[in-house]
């Protein structure tokens, strides 16, 4: 094993997969989770660290990372922007408001390569990034976004500014 | 989390589940819970002989609230106690369905309500080993629920030889990662299984009886849980005179889109119709719209068209059936109305749409989050749904051909049921209704006489070997 993990997170590791008493395989999307949320991504060492652990081929690791939406191989934003896109926040409008938030973080709106296997686009300095993502299950309060882990309900583009002031 | 928007119940809402949400005075702590009569019925299913807690929720009638509207005593009557394999439950917390968020609500104001019905019924199934699987995209929920079962564990409801009984039980919760593919069950238990959440093929695979791990496994959603504590509360008998006959109990609501007052209703299941939906609990249209579309039940749900009438069978005082003819606004909000006017009750999630609204421009939305959420197992599904939407992409790019409406319902058509899982019919049912019921629109979007141009990856010379030059260039426009 390559990585080094700090014991803290070794322990949330271990707790994980304690867990899953029939399969450690089971372990595999809780320990994405605490991968990313520590270092921002999924590395390649992350993938090989976390198949060892599991006894997995480092291929499976890597189709879950590829499969699910949530998990990012290179590093977003330090604070990453998640505008739903589907059908209720579109007719809120939405796209206007991914349009604002990319105009107040500094983030070009056209810059995302509209590519499935990369959806977020990161400001110039790193600051912030943006991701338009599937329905998050707040429609009566469209349109909704999510910054970092905290989510936000009918937003106003006049809002935007105190927003990302916030997160600095 | 920002400050929680509280609102007080509609006067026409029946409120059950949704008893304490929005409460000025309700916590989500466990002290608030059983402060406010909180694991009492779990004291009393403890009591009782397992199978009679399952007799009960047959009684019920109650049927699932994740969408499909499966009988949840039928789907309980599966499981066999003291089988050579443990059984499982899996709490379906995955709320991805565009249009619905009630189950948000339950998790982030009344955790406990979910706890104790996953007690329950694990006590009924005899389930030692239980899952939450939560979306990736509740971290908020996930960490209420966390402590939620640890302040349960805390007070000996939970764990090791709960409240003296002897029994034994735990939960975890897992959480999903973004894919709305995790809401069907088979994809959820393999999610569980730490692989991609293909869905897997009925037969054989009915979770009841190989789920998890190739155990028997019952999945039911966050909704459905709730109401199994109501079940046990009042019993069966007595819930079933809620709601309709077959549409029995309370059910939650979410309306969202064109209406002044979007939000979640709970209400006896039938008790109001779309109109009484639409103009009494949202507080009708905005300032001079009409009507002009409604998802009933979800995105995946057909789409109803305003002005249309239905003709449906009413049951008469003496038992008869009697033809009627309905209009929109008449549809009664249970499962057996919306299915005869050909849609469905779905997942409660009513989105409207007014006048101001292009067709076009909503399924071209809903096409983009199929094709975006396809988990790409089975080819139909898989290439239709990325079909479809760039169909409709084209189409608002003002490259419309005259056979687009023919030919995204005609990719519609093969996808639906040729598929391992209802993804099939889900992503192909709202671009079926569509053109179907607006195919004015389609077609006037629709109006180049020539097939849309080649891709360049298609173009004859990088696709016709060197010595048969000119057999695949039919078609083509591109010089």
């Amino acid at each position: 094993m390559t990585m080094n993990l700090p014991a803290e997170l070794l322990a949330r590791v271990d707790e994980a997969i304690s867990h899953y008493p029939v399969s450690k395989q089971s372990a595999s999307l809780p320990l994405l989770h605490l991968f990313q949320e520590h270092y921002g991504f999924i590395s390649e060492e992350a993938i090989l660290w976390i198949a060892e652990k599991l006894e997995l081929e480092p291929i499976q690791i890597l189709g879950l990372v590829t499969f699910y939406p949530m998990f990012r191989r290179k590093p977003a934003g330090k604070h990453h922007i998640r505008i739903c896109r589907t059908l209720s926040c579109a007719m809120a409008g939405s796209q206007e408001l991914r349009e604002h938030f990319c105009r107040k973080a500094g983030i070009d709106p056209h810059g995302d390569s509209h590519d499935h296997g990369d959806p977020i686009t990161v400001g110039a300095d790193g600051k912030y990034s943006i991701e338009f993502v599937e329905c998050i299950a707040s429609c009566g309060t469209a349109p909704v976004c999510m910054i970092d882990d905290d989510f936000y309900e009918a937003v106003a583009p006049e809002e935007i500014p105190d927003l990302l002031a916030k997160y600095q | 989390m920002p400050a929680i928007k509280r609102r007080p119940p509609h006067p026409r809402e029946r409120r059950m589940i949704f008893a304490n949400i929005d409460r000025e005075d309700y916590t989500p702590d466990i002290d608030c819970y059983i402060r406010n009569g909180g694991y009492e019925v779990l004291r009393k299913a403890i009591t009782m002989e397992p199978d009679a807690i399952v007799g009960e929720v047959k009684a019920s009638g109650l049927r699932g609230r994740g969408g499909a509207g499966f009988p949840c005593g039928v789907k309980w009557g599966f499981i066999r106690r003291g089988g050579p394999k443990p059984t499982y439950l899996i709490c379906n917390a995955d709320e991805s369905e565009p249009g619905t968020f009630k189950d948000r609500y339950i998790i982030h104001q009344d955790p406990h309500q979910l706890i104790e019905g996953i007690i329950i019924s694990c006590f009924a199934l005899d389930v030692h080993l239980a899952y939450i699987y939560i979306r990736g995209e509740f971290p908020e929920g996930a960490k209420i629920l966390e402590k939620a079962i640890a302040e349960a564990k805390e007070k000996g409801l939970l764990g090791k030889n709960l409240l003296g009984t002897g029994f034994d039980l735990e939960i975890y919760v897992h959480r999903g990662a973004g894919a709305y593919i995790c809401g069907e069950e088979t994809g959820l238990i393999e999610s569980l299984e730490g692989k991609r959440a293909y869905p897997r093929i009925k037969p054989p695979y009915f979770p009841a009886v190989l789920g998890l791990y190739q155990c028997p496994t019952i999945v039911n959603n966050v909704e459905t849980l709730c109401h199994v504590r109501h079940i046990v509360d009042m019993g069966g008998a007595e819930y079933a005179k809620i709601g309709r006959p077959n549409n029995t109990g309370t059910r939650i609501l979410c309306v969202s889109g064109d209406v002044r007052q979007p939000g979640y209703f709970e209400i006896e299941v039938g008790s109001l119709t779309m109109g009484e939906v639409i103009n009494d609990l949202c507080g009708g249209l905005k300032p001079g719209r009409k009507l002009k579309a409604i998802i009933p039940g979800g995105s995946s749900a057909k789409v109803l068209r305003a002005g249309e009438t239905y003709k449906i069978k009413e049951k008469a005082a003496d038992g008869s059936l009697a033809d009627k003819e309905i209009g929109i606004e008449d549809i009664r909000m249970d499962f057996d109305s919306l299915a005869a006017v050909g849609s469905m009750a779905g997942s409660g999630g009513v989105i409207v749409m007014d006048d101001t609204r292009d067709m076009v421009w909503v399924l071209n939305n809903l096409n983009a989050f199929y094709a975006h959420e396809s988990c790409g197992q089975c080819t139909p599904c898989r290439e239709g749904s990325l079909w479809m939407r760039k169909i409709t992409d084209r189409i608002m790019a003002g490259g419309g051909v005259e056979s687009d409406p023919d030919v995204l319902k005609s990719v519609a058509d093969n996808i639906a049921g040729k598929t391992i899982c209802a993804f099939g019919e889900a992503c192909s049912w709202p671009t079926q209704s569509f053109v179907l019921k607006f195919r004015e629109e389609f077609q006037g979007k629709s109006k180049k006489i020539l097939p849309p141009p080649t891709p360049p990856e298609y173009l004859s010379e990088t696709l016709i070997e060197q010595n048969e030059p000119k057999q695949l260039t039919g078609g083509s426009t591109t010089p």
